[in-house]
């Protein structure tokens, strides 16, 4: 069972925010002991769902937890926002689909670059895109 | 099969921890597998002393005997790391299971002290027995994952020593792949020859697969990545060697060469680097009349 | 830092990015470029990411913005110095950046870039002549 041996909580309110989110994952697949090309993939991902959060949902929060699973080591990241939701998830997860002035591949993307992904949304009530790599 | 009772071995143990520990440590110190050339007394009391507090407290907290839980996160822990650090010092993994196995008997012995009626005493020597096992056996699949990522580094290294990136010609690099490619190993290959480009300048690289016998979708797609990836960063990629069987396969695959140029032999792909080079090539005339 | 700063070498304009950028900063930049390639009636514009850690797709799309509004302004673009694991996570992203040009560092971009514009200037004389 997946243990979470580390939690911090950032928020995404401005562009800064997203700069900072990008360190601090950074910092956290250093500390896991990523190779480089995997750090890389994390805080691409990471870029990218910040972006959605603040543009797409008004501004959010991301957690970063490192997670433990018997011998193998994993960081998760979760992105929430209470903005208007995505009215259709599959059009959504399609490469190219945007709904602003975007390439469309924030969210496709980053479940290409990441081990696993998961996405919530309800229309009204906001997103959590949840994404984890494991070592 | 019956519900797990562990309630009246948390307490014991709670009660007689010392004793039980004491017991389970002269034990494992005259045991046939003892290993004494492998751990040193003091260390295996401080595993022992560990593990037991670590297992007591644990009992305090669990509802159930299911170890995967949270309230057994402590143990799993511990027995992580004196799997892993037992490993590395060359103990088998049935040697390090024993550690955990041989709790059995102190703790048996202490039972039948405190619980004098049959069917109470069978029903925690069955819990007892059940978690202890389920423990024992943590330790071996710890085991099998430390072995496995050490083999995997030392095949990483393998692979970076037998896959070297070549320089043919200013500008020029070739990757003869050899052998069997699985994805891991490909991956490794690739990574490197990018770099080998960025710290030779070279615009342009030749992956030569002459030597691999079978490509499956895996390694076709990671091939035509790094071709994407090369491009990117502003060089080419000429792939060559390329057998009919393995065109056959890359066709029933379904996987798409696009745009990527391939050449039969590494030597007519040099010969065409050298033409997008602007390098040309001529014999001396007098040279090869003396031969 | 406000903005970054762009470099005139000869007809050649330089950009080296070297912080990470937030959006703001990647849009004045892509202003003040535009404004500088009218300025100074520049041929060529080389951005060097060679310190760039990561290129998301915002900043994709701000090179491929780049790279046609300067075309529309007669001015070839060439990015320079991508990193392999930028490369890499670039097409696991899927971001194929189409019509930007790339060159393994800033020497080779102003090579291609006079390569190209030679070719099309040869073009232009044969079809006068």
């Amino acid at each position: 069972m997946t243990a979470v041996l580390k939690d911090e909580a950032a928020p995404i309110r401005s562009e800064e925010d997203v700069v900072r989110v990008r360190q601090r994952v950074r910092q956290a697949a250093l500390e896991l002991k990523f190779s480089l090309v995997e750090q890389t993939k994390i805080v691409t991902a990471a870029s990218e769902l910040a972006r959605n959060t603040l543009v797409h949902g008004g501004g959010g929060t991301m957690r970063i937890e490192r997670l433990s699973d018997g011998s193998r080591q994993g960081l998760r990241l979760t992105f929430d926002d209470q903005g208007p939701g995505i009215a259709d998830l599959a059009l959504a997860m399609q490469d190219g689909y945007t709904t602003g002035h975007g390439l469309g591949l924030g969210l496709s993307g980053s479940k290409r670059l990441m081990s696993d992904f998961t996405i919530e949304s309800r229309l009204g009530q906001g997103t959590c895109v949840t994404v984890t790599r494991w070592r | 099969m019956p519900a797990i009772t562990l309630t009246r071995l948390a307490e014991i143990l709670a009660r007689h921890q010392d004793d039980v520990l004491r017991d389970w440590t002269t034990q494992q110190l005259k045991s046939a597998t003892r290993r004494s050339d492998l751990l040193n007394e003091s260390d295996l009391r401080e595993n022992s002393r560990q593990f037991l507090a670590a297992f007591t407290a644990a009992l305090q907290r669990a509802k159930g005997d299911d170890i995967t839980g949270s309230d057994w996160a402590d143990v799993r822990e511990i027995l992580t790391s004196i799997s892993g650090s037992r490993a590395t010092r060359g103990f088998t993994p049935s040697e390090t299971a024993m550690f955990v196995f041989s709790l059995k008997e102190p703790v048996f012995d202490r039972l039948r002290h405190e619980i004098k009626d049959v069917q109470p005493l069978a029903e925690e020597i069955w819990g007892t027995t059940t978690i202890l096992d389920k423990l024992g056996l943590l330790t071996t699949e710890v085991y099998q994952r430390a072995r496995e990522s050490v083999i995997k580094r030392q095949q990483e290294d393998l692979i970076e020593l037998s896959t070297p990136v070549v320089k043919l010609w200013d500008g020029i690099l070739a990757v003869p792949l050899i052998g069997t490619l699985d994805s891991a190993r490909t991956q490794v290959v690739m990574e490197n020859l990018l770099q080998q480009i960025v710290d030779t300048g070279s615009g342009l690289a030749i992956i030569d697969i002459t030597g691999v016998p079978t490509v499956d979708t895996l390694v076709a797609q990671h091939l035509l990545k790094t071709v994407a990836a090369a491009r990117l960063m502003g060089a080419d990629c000429i792939i060559s060697g390329v057998r009919p069987q393995i065109a056959q396969t890359i066709v029933h695959l379904g996987v798409n060469l696009g745009d990527v140029i391939t050449k039969p032999t590494l030597a007519l792909a040099l010969a065409l680097a050298f033409k997008r080079t602007g390098v040309v090539v001529s014999r001396n005339a007098a040279l090869t009349a003396q031969v | 830092m406000d903005r970054i700063p762009i470099l005139k070498m000869g007809e050649f304009l330089l950009v080296t990015i070297q912080v990470d950028m937030h959006d703001r900063l990647a849009m004045t930049l892509q202003d003040d470029l535009m404004e500088a390639i009218r300025a100074r009636a520049a041929r060529g514009v080389l951005i060097d990411i060679s310190a760039l850690e990561i290129v998301d797709s915002f900043i994709g799309r701000m090179l491929g913005n780049i790279a046609a509004m300067s075309r529309v302004l007669d001015a070839e673009t060439v990015v320079t110095g991508m990193r392999p694991a930028v490369a890499i996570t670039l097409v696991e992203l899927g971001m194929s950046l189409p019509g930007v040009r790339t060159a393994l560092d800033v020497e080779k971009g102003m090579e291609l870039i006079r390569t190209s514009t030679r070719l099309l200037e040869g073009d232009d004389r044969r079809a006068q002549g």
